[in-house]
């Protein structure tokens, strides 16, 4: 998708956020201008109106994950949402016990929630995935307490893609009667999600991710069994007690929308998906001394994050100016240190600061996937010509042994 | 990060681009840098019968700043003896590219290469 207008790069970083679908963007206009009623009144038709909506809009969430509309409580993202989840369930439980358990590279939004816990006094437990970024079960098992009273793990991981075994991790954690939350906000039209089967019992859920609007999203809190959750905003008592404030009517009208979208069309826009997926990684690993991160195999169609080695991060971002990306290097984002998800999996700070992610979606090309391929080797081919490190490999120089002048 | 048009100049055109055999007597090489640390610089000088570099080539791993810090100085380095080499001063060459405070250290690091590259030749000439 390139915006010829502003000649805007093509746009491979649908990971960060996607496009609003123009058919959800049509269903939130009238509920900004004409059926602009509080959907908490309940004294007139503009508020019925703004009601039904919101709850077509709610059913269509659990129908997608199947759940009960009963058990989705609107908030303005999967950040919220996360640590709506976290902060609440730890707090109304911590009877049971002060100990969390969560992955290293799980979102901030989630390591977050979970430090504000410890500096409440929890103890928490960052688990270090394996090398392609997934999680192991028996280590897992021997990192549960008998006071651990929340796991949170999410699905699909942002920056690699890798899809996590929330089957048995669940069920491990309705062994042990241990809280399990799941951020979901990367999956949604992503993987098939049955919260009627999979033992979880609070998920987080993003609509922007999946083409709907951003400023909204959900978290599912499980009736059967029933979980309870302290809330973390106070006020009219919205949502069951559980999230004030009154809702963004057209914003949850638009993740409905969205939601209904990814349920009718995910199979078939995931084979297309998975199709651009395999003809970007086949002419990407075509360039030598390149990295794939993350498991291949257990990993949504949507996303491909390679390092490319010997080549520096910012340049290379540099370089490819072309195409929207993510990069691992600390110069695209705030933060000094290169990305905490690939050193989490034990890759080098240099292939870290030179990894790349790709995230595909619904209006990627074919032709798209072609420019990427054909702008990446024309560039890392220039870059390495530049490179003393390509110079010194080509050599047979075995980098790891030369005694550099660190500064 | 916006960077200054000799910078990208420098960036999308890099002048000297290369390597002399590191073993010819009047060829003196300095490497600088660390992988870890996201810079790498490579550095040569080719000395003519005169005592005059006659000739500069580089090779850099590091950012947009980091590589026009290293071309930039490989067409200072020419026509100039060993010991006005070694008179160019990062703060030059920070100025000359307008690097940004935090690109500072590209500069530093073209000015060891340069010190680097010059030792090299020198120890060779004993």
């Amino acid at each position: 998708m390139k915006n010829k207008l502003y000649d805007m790069p093509i746009y491979m970083d649908y990971s960060a956020t996607t496009p609003v679908d123009p058919r959800v963007a049509e269903k939130m206009i009238p509920f900004i201008t004409e059926d602009f009623g509080n959907p908490a009144s309940r004294s007139h038709p503009y508020g019925w109106t703004a009601e039904k909506a919101v709850e077509n809009a709610r059913k269509e969430i659990a129908l997608l994950v199947n759940a009960d509309p009963r058990e989705i409580v609107w908030t303005s993202g999967a950040t919220e949402s996360n640590n709506l989840a976290i902060k609440g369930a730890s707090n109304f439980y911590s009877k049971k016990g002060k100990h969390i358990i969560t992955l290293a590279t799980e979102h901030k939004a989630v390591i977050d929630a979970v430090r504000e816990c410890e500096r409440l006094g929890y103890e928490a437990s960052y688990m270090e995935p394996e090398p392609n970024g997934l999680l192991d079960i028996e280590k897992f098992k021997s990192t549960i307490r008998s006071d651990t009273v929340l796991v949170s793990v999410m699905l699909v991981n942002n920056e690699i893609g890798v899809i996590q075994d929330i089957e048995t991790i669940g069920n491990i954690c309705r062994e042990n009667n241990i809280i399990f939350h799941v951020d979901a906000a990367q999956a949604t039209g992503k993987v098939k999600i049955d919260l009627e089967k999979l033992p979880v019992d609070l998920m987080s859920f993003s609509a922007h991710k999946t083409y709907g609007p951003k400023g909204v999203g959900a978290l599912y809190v499980r009736r059967k069994p029933r979980i309870r959750i302290e809330p973390q905003m106070h006020g009219g008592g919205h949502e069951r007690g559980m999230r004030s404030g009154t809702l963004a009517t057209h914003q949850i009208v638009g993740m409905g929308e969205a939601f209904r979208i990814a349920r009718e069309e995910m199979e078939e826009e995931n084979k297309r998906i998975k199709n651009l997926q395999l003809k970007l990684l086949k002419g990407l690993t075509e360039i030598e001394e390149t990295y794939v991160n993350g498991d291949l195999d257990k990993r949504v169609p949507h996303n491909l994050n390679i390092s490319f080695n010997y080549v520096e991060g910012e340049s290379l971002i540099m370089a490819i100016k072309g195409i929207a990306v993510s990069s691992g290097s600390a110069c695209t984002s705030a933060s000094l240190e290169p990305s905490y998800v690939l050193r989490a999996l034990g890759r080098s700070d240099e292939l870290a600061h030179s990894s790349i992610r790709f995230s595909i979606g619904r209006f990627t090309t074919d032709s798209d996937v072609e420019y990427t391929i054909a702008l990446l080797k024309e560039k890392i081919d220039k870059l390495r010509e530049l490179s003393p490190l390509w110079e010194m490999f080509k050599e047979g120089v075995d980098l790891e042994k030369v005694e550099w002048a660190e500064h | 990060m916006a960077y200054s048009d000799k910078v990208l100049d420098h960036y999308e055109n890099p002048r000297n681009v290369g390597s002399f055999n590191k073993d010819d007597s009047n060829v003196g090489t300095g490497m600088v840098g660390a992988p870890a640390c996201g810079d790498v610089m490579k550095l040569q000088i080719k000395m003519g019968d005169n005592g005059i570099i006659e000739d500069a080539k580089f090779k850099t791993y590091g950012c947009g700043s980091a590589i026009a810090s290293s071309s930039l100085v490989t067409e200072w380095l020419k026509g100039k003896s060993l010991d006005q080499a070694s008179e160019i001063k990062n703060s030059a060459i920070a100025e000359e590219l307008a690097l940004p405070p935090v690109k500072i250290h590209c500069s530093v690091l073209a000015e060891d290469a340069i010190k680097a590259a010059v030792e090299d030749l020198k120890s060779k000439q004993k």
